[in-house]
């Protein structure tokens, strides 16, 4: 079932928390809407869900306008942040109570198995009689998942899925989500704040800013092409340079980047970690700096290093490279993207 | 523990003494006292007496306009009380503030302004008098004027309990089981209900034990009719008024009787989690962080 938005504002009390928002998300997609806290990203999937209505705006399930249709009829599976298990039922319960309030009802049995299908589905055999206080964390949220799916809804809306758990259990039912997505096919929209959480798991992810969208795209097109600062900034670490931009070029001291289409005046240069290179003074071009401090971590290490302009820079080099504290060199720059200062 | 450095504040064996013997000195004849003389007045003229005293039918009359009046008055305010904490925790709508703050008048009111605002309000010189009178609606004086103040006083005792609890759970379980398919009626009963049972019985006892034990605004309104609008407060009052001593304690000892129930009700339903003010079941587990899922609506006292 695909899901459009169009032109979908939402205001509380005179506060535009979503502003003219257009969207498609294709049937058997599996979207992420990120944003920092406050984007209106969580508002849009409530919006979606029918537990908020927009102000303006239209939200349509394939040619379907369910913009006004009430959530109890509107057919979506939501999984709430907190997973909302009821705590007084057991898990069996739990996942059944959707299968017996809709209508036409099904027979005991017909429900009790259904219940058992979705358990395997979700992995959770044997914990049908426990109730959600006495299972973990990543158990309730499988059990939440299988209570949104018992409906058999048409699109199935997730509430920053995986923000209550903690990291190994997160990784692990990420990959297990999008296993789940891909056998059923159904449509799925997800909030999330984390980007690599969106970056593994989405087929499209849309990324929210003061209720707006500043960028969508598959996760290649959104990291290789970020639209703005902005999004550069929010998908992970990266090191600004100051530079001045003249002709589709930016000067960063005596070094020229390419910086085809941003306006003259002054820009920034953006770039990762991993797209800057340590190297000693015979190096070519680039940009001169002491290093501060050596991280070392797992793969690599991470430097960190003043640039001679007092500007701060962190880099990834290779796990045997040979760098200290105090060291003097030259980074150099493998990929980076530059942005105006002042977009017009 | 103590340490060598000395012993903590309130910890040296004579402070500590002393303050205890305060405490039990002061429970005993401020507390425990009152009651003693209650039965043993009740009992002195021997337990026929005590029989024939309570077998009197304008205290029976009395005993039964009472129950009949907490039959009335606490369920209308229980369904008062979940309909108010359902909209305050639940909606969000304007002036909830204010409503909050209505709901807890009672508490600060005198009973006895109550009844008299009743007067004014139904009385023959009040706002309604002629209106009632012409169709011939007795209120004062008469069983509806006593459930009137008694509702009053005991307004708030079951909202009271609900909304801090309501408010803590939330709305995301009335919301999956929407989202689910529920209906109001199925949410409440299936969903809401089982996780506030606690609360709401611990309220609904003791409203019940305020609106039977119910003097100043009842007895502004009810008239004092022996054997007809005399509820057992003001029966006991009566009594005591006829130098009807053993009387007035037998009598009283009915009331006292149905507030030691009361005590135990409570502290049975207590241990049970209703009365704190803690989200109980959903509590999040070790290793998760609660964060509330909705913008504070402004209820915050």
């Amino acid at each position: 079932m695909k899901i459009s938005l169009d032109a979908v504002s939402k205001a509380f009390d005179g506060f535009r928390a979503v502003n003219d928002v257009s969207l498609e998300v294709g049937s058997g997609r599996l979207v992420a809407l990120l944003g920092p806290s406050g984007s209106g990203k969580t508002t849009i999937l409530r919006m979606v869900a029918g537990l908020e209505f927009p102000t303006t705006g239209i939200i349509r399930f394939g040619e379907e306008d369910a913009t006004n249709i009430p959530i109890a009829k509107r057919g979506v599976g939501f999984v709430f942040q907190h997973y909302a298990l009821f705590p007084h039922m057991s898990v069996a319960d739990n996942i059944a109570f959707g299968m017996e309030a809709r209508k036409p009802k099904r027979s005991r049995d017909a429900i009790g198995a259904r219940v058992a299908e979705l358990l395997r589905l979700v992995q959770l055999d044997g914990l049908a009689d426990r109730y959600p206080s006495q299972i973990s964390g990543g158990q309730r949220q499988r059990v939440a998942l299988a209570r949104a799916l018992a409906v058999e809804p048409r699109v199935l809306l997730l509430d920053e899925p995986f923000g209550a758990l903690d990291a190994a259990v997160r990784r692990d039912l990420r990959r297990w989500l999008r296993e789940i997505h891909d056998e059923l096919g159904i449509t799925t929209l997800f909030v999330t704040h984390d980007q690599e959480e969106a970056l593994d798991l989405a087929d499209e992810v849309v990324i929210l800013k003061d209720g707006r969208i500043v960028q969508s795209g598959t996760p290649e097109q959104v990291t290789r092409q970020p639209a703005s600062a902005f999004v550069m900034d929010f998908l992970g670490d990266t090191n600004r340079f100051a530079a001045t931009v003249s002709g589709g070029r930016a000067s960063l001291g005596a070094l020229q980047l390419d910086a085809a289409g941003v306006p003259d005046g002054a820009g920034t240069v953006y770039a990762r970690p991993r797209d800057l290179a340590w190297s000693g003074l015979s190096s070519r071009t680039g940009v001169p700096a002491t290093v501060l401090r050596v991280l070392d971590r797992p793969d690599s290490r991470r430097i960190v290093a003043q640039t001679a302009a007092g500007e701060p820079v962190e880099l990834d080099a290779a796990a045997d490279a040979p760098v200290a504290a105090g060291d003097v060199g030259i980074i150099e720059l493998r990929r980076w993207r530059v942005f105006a200062d002042n977009p017009a | 523990m103590a340490t060598r450095s000395g012993p903590r504040i309130g910890e040296r064996p004579a402070v500590r003494r002393s303050l205890l013997a305060i405490v039990l000195v002061l429970a005993a004849l401020i507390l425990v006292a009152p009651l003693v003389v209650i039965f043993v007045q009740a009992f002195s003229a021997g337990f026929g007496a005590f029989a024939r005293t309570i077998g009197e039918p304008d205290t029976l009359h009395a005993a039964g306009l009472t129950v009949l009046t907490a039959l009335i008055a606490v369920p209308v305010n229980t369904a008062f009380g979940i309909a108010a904490a359902w909209a305050v925790t639940k909606f969000d709508f304007p002036l909830k503030r204010l409503l909050i703050i209505v709901i807890e008048i009672p508490f600060s009111v005198s009973p006895i302004v109550a009844g008299v605002a009743y007067l004014f309000v139904y009385g023959l010189q009040g706002l309604f008098g002629d209106a009632l009178q012409s169709a011939d609606l007795k209120i004062l004086f008469a069983l509806p004027g006593i459930v009137l103040a008694s509702m009053f006083v005991t307004a708030p005792f079951v909202a009271r309990e609900l909304i801090p609890l309501m408010q803590a759970q939330g709305r995301d379980l009335e919301e999956a089981a929407a989202s689910l398919g529920a209906g109001g009626l199925r949410t409440f009963l299936r969903v809401t209900l089982p996780n506030i049972r606690w609360a709401l019985l611990y309220g609904v006892v003791l409203c019940n034990a305020r609106v039977m034990g119910e003097f100043g605004a009842v007895s502004v309104v009810s008239g004092n009719v022996r054997g007809q609008t005399n509820t057992l407060p003001l029966h006991i009052e009566l009594l005591y008024h006829d130098y009807d001593t053993a009387g007035a304690f037998a009598a009283a000892t009915i009331l006292t009787v149905l507030a030691l129930v009361t005590l135990v009700l409570k502290v049975w339903l207590e241990r049970r989690g209703a009365g704190r003010r803690t989200r109980r079941p959903a509590a999040p587990a070790a290793g998760e962080v609660a964060v509330p899922s909705l913008p504070a609506s402004g209820l915050a006292r």
